[in-house]
C-alpha cells in the first residue's frame, strides 16, 4: 500500500519560487534555508490580514471564505488559499448544509502590484486545481488582488495554464523526491533573491577552487 | 554577504541578564547596569555565574541569537541554540564525509593547508616589517621549511600522517613565535604551550582567543546548517565542538595569534591585567578582558578582502563566509573547500 504521511506534499506556494528560480525553492524546500529581508516580512503583513478571520463571511450571494486549507492529490501539493468566495450558480456545486449551488473562485493577496512574471498566475491555477478536486468541479476564473494597487484582477484559469502548472509541479515533486538542489544560471533576478547571501550565485561564474588554491600556495 | 551586527559581552561576573520586550537587561542584585535591544545582536556572552532568566533564553533561541555562558576565565560553559535549521540533507552528507577516511582527510588537508599558509605568511610579514628586531635569516629558513611541508600537505591523504605533519610545523612555528613579541619582553614570553591551566600570560591570552574564535565558528557553522560537533580532521568527542575547532585552525594564527601579538606589541595590554594563582595559573584581570575584548571587537570590524571571493567584508564575517563555503562544497556546488589562504 502507498502509505501517504501528511508531510509529504510539497507547499503550494513554492511554485512561485520554483518559477523564480529552482535553486531558490530547493534551498528553502529541501534544505530548509530561509532569510527574511523587506519583501518577505512585507508579504507576511498583507497575508496576516487576509488569513486572519477563518470564519465565513455572507454577502449578498456571496459566501467568502478565508484561510482555507487545500490539497491535490494528482499533484502532491498543499497549501492555502487566502479568500475563496463561493458565488451562487445554477451551474455549480452543492455545500453541504447550504441550499443554493456554489461556484468556487480562487483569490490571492500580493504585496507589491501585478509583476511581469507569470508566477502569480501559476499559483492561483495551481490552488484552482486543488478546489476543482476537493469540489469536484470546473474552475475557469480566479483573482489576483494586488495591496498597492489596491485592485483585484480577473485571471482567466485556461487548461493550458492548468497543463503548465502540472509540468511544474511534476517536475518539483522530481527534484524533492531525489533532494536535489539545481545549479542555475544566474542573471539579475539574484539581486533582487532573498537567498543571495546562502545560494551566493557568484560562486556559479568564479574560478575552480584547485586553481585557487594551486594559484595561492605557488605564490 | 550578510550584516555583521555586535555581540554583545557581559564581563562582570555577577551580572544577571534577563529579557524586557524586545531587549537584555544585565542586572546586578537589583539595580540595572544596561539595556540593549537584542535585534541589534547577533550574540551574547556572558561571563558571570549568576545566569540568566528562561525568558531570555527563550528569545534567544527563537531569534537565532546564540547565548552563550563562560567561565570568568573565559572557558566555554554552554550555549543556548534554538531548533536546529532543518537541513537535515546537508547534515547527513556532513556525517558520510565524516564516516570516510579518504572525504575526511582531504578536507582536514584544506584546514592544515590553511593553518600552514596562513603561519608562513605571518612570519613573512614579520620579516619584512621588522628586518632590524629580528633573526632574518632564521624566519626565512623556516617560511621556506613550511614552503616545502605545503607540498607534503597538499599531497597526503592519510588522518595520521597530517596530523604528523601539521605537529612538526607546529614545532618550528612555537620556537619563532616568542620572536614575534617584540615589546614589553620582560613581561611576555613564549616558551610553549600551555593550557588547563595556562601558565604564562602570552598562553592566558592564546586560550582566551581560541575560545572566542571557536565560539565565532561554531555559531557559524551552525547559521549555515552544519552540525558543529562532527567533524573531519578532529574526531568527534562528547561535547566537542570539533566541526569549529577543524575550521578553526585556519584562523588560528592569522587572526588570533596574530591578534594577541599585536595586543603585546602595541602595548594594548599590559602585565597589570593578569594575576597568577596559587596553582601557578595565569589569569586576565576582569580589567583585562574588558580591554581584550572591546580590541577583539575592533578588530572584528576591520575590513579585509576575502581571497577567494574576491569581496570585501569585516574579519568578523570570515568565519562566516569559510562556513558557507564549506557547506556549499558538502552541497557539491564546488569541488574542493577552498580554504581561507591569506597574505
Amino acid at each position: 500500500m502507498d502509505y501517504k504521511q501528511d508531510d509529504s506534499y510539497l507547499l503550494l506556494s513554492g511554485i512561485q519560487h520554483f518559477q523564480f528560480c529552482p535553486r531558490q525553492w530547493a534551498l528553502i524546500h529541501i534544505e530548509q534555508q530561509w532569510e527574511e529581508n523587506s519583501r518577505t516580512v512585507e508579504g507576511q503583513h498583507v497575508h496576516k490580514k487576509a488569513d486572519d478571520s477563518s470564519a465565513r463571511e455572507k454577502r449578498k450571494d456571496k459566501l467568502i471564505v478565508r484561510g482555507m486549507a487545500i490539497k491535490s492529490e494528482t499533484l502532491n501539493i498543499s497549501g492555502q488559499c487566502d479568500v475563496v468566495e463561493f458565488v451562487e450558480d445554477s451551474a455549480g456545486v452543492s455545500l453541504y448544509g447550504n441550499p443554493s449551488l456554489y461556484r468556487p473562485i480562487p483569490v490571492e493577496y500580493k504585496r507589491g502590484k501585478p509583476k511581469v512574471g507569470r508566477e502569480d498566475e501559476l499559483q492561483l491555477a495551481a490552488q484552482a486545481i486543488c478546489l476543482e478536486e476537493m469540489f469536484l468541479c470546473q474552475i475557469t476564473e480566479g483573482y489576483l488582488y494586488y495591496n498597492e494597487t489596491k485592485h483585484r484582477h480577473l485571471v482567466l484559469l485556461s487548461d493550458a495554464l492548468k497543463q503548465e502548472v502540472r509540468a511544474i509541479v511534476t517536475k518539483m515533486n522530481s527534484y524533492y523526491h531525489r533532494r536535489y538542489t539545481p545549479k542555475v544560471k544566474t542573471g539579475p533576478h539574484c539581486k533582487s533573491c532573498s537567498l543571495q547571501n546562502i545560494c551566493l550565485p557568484e560562486l556559479m561564474v568564479r574560478e575552480s577552487v584547485s586553481e585557487y588554491m594551486e594559484r595561492r600556495l605557488r605564490e | 554577504m550578510k550584516k555583521m551586527l555586535n555581540t554583545l559581552f557581559v564581563n562582570q561576573s555577577d551580572a544577571y541578564l534577563a529579557l524586557d520586550g524586545g531587549n537584555i537587561v544585565v542586572k546586578k542584585e537589583d539595580e540595572i547596569l544596561g539595556r540593549v535591544p537584542l535585534h541589534n545582536l547577533e550574540g551574547i556572552v556572558t561571563f558571570g555565574y549568576t545566569g540568566a532568566s528562561p525568558a531570555l533564553m527563550g528569545y534567544c533561541a527563537e531569534n537565532n541569537v546564540p547565548l552563550t555562558f563562560m567561565t570568568k576565565n573565559g572557558r566555554f560553559l554552554a550555549r543556548v541554540i534554538g531548533e536546529s535549521k532543518g537541513n537535515v540533507v546537508l547534515r547527513k552528507t556532513q556525517y558520510r564525509h565524516s564516516d570516510c577516511e579518504i572525504q575526511s582527510s582531504r578536507l582536514a588537508r584544506n584546514f592544515i593547508l590553511g593553518k600552514v599558509y596562513n603561519q608562513k605568511w605571518m612570519l613573512e610579514r614579520t620579516t619584512r616589517d621588522y628586518p632590524m628586531r629580528i633573526d632574518v635569516a632564521r624566519f626565512k629558513e623556516t617560511s621556506q621549511y613550511f614552503s616545502r611541508k605545503l607540498i607534503e600537505i597538499q599531497e597526503c591523504e592519510d588522518l595520521e600522517r597530517l596530523r604528523g605533519l601539521e605537529g612538526k610545523v607546529a614545532v618550528h612555528y612555537n620556537q619563532l613565535f616568542d620572536d614575534m613579541i617584540l615589546q614589553q619582553k620582560e613581561d611576555f614570553m613564549f616558551k610553549g604551550r600551555s593550557r588547563r591551566p595556562p601558565l604564562d600570560r602570552v598562553n592566558a591570552m592564546l586560550s582566551f582567543a581560541y575560545s572566542l574564535l571557536a565560539r565565532d565558528t561554531g555559531a557559524a557553522l551552525e547559521a549555515v546548517g552544519l552540525d558543529a560537533y562532527v567533524g573531519f580532521l578532529h574526531r568527534e568527542r562528547p561535547g566537542r565542538i570539533s566541526l569549529a575547532l577543524d575550521l578553526m585552525e585556519e584562523l588560528r594564527g592569522i587572526y588570533a595569534d596574530r591578534f594577541v601579538l599585536s595586543l603585546i606589541n602595541m602595548k594594548v595590554i599590559q602585565a597589570k591585567h593578569f594575576i597568577q594563582k596559587e596553582n601557578g595559573a595565569v589569569l586576565m584581570t576582569e580589567e583585562g578582558r574588558k580591554v581584550f575584548l572591546s580590541s577583539w571587537q575592533k578588530k572584528k570590524q576591520e575590513m579585509i578582502q576575502h581571497p577567494y571571493l574576491k569581496e570585501k567584508m569585516m574579519w568578523g564575517l570570515v568565519p562566516y563566509a569559510q562556513a558557507l563555503l564549506l557547506a556549499r562544497h558538502l552541497r557539491g556546488d564546488l569541488e574542493e573547500y577552498p580554504t581561507f589562504l591569506y597574505k
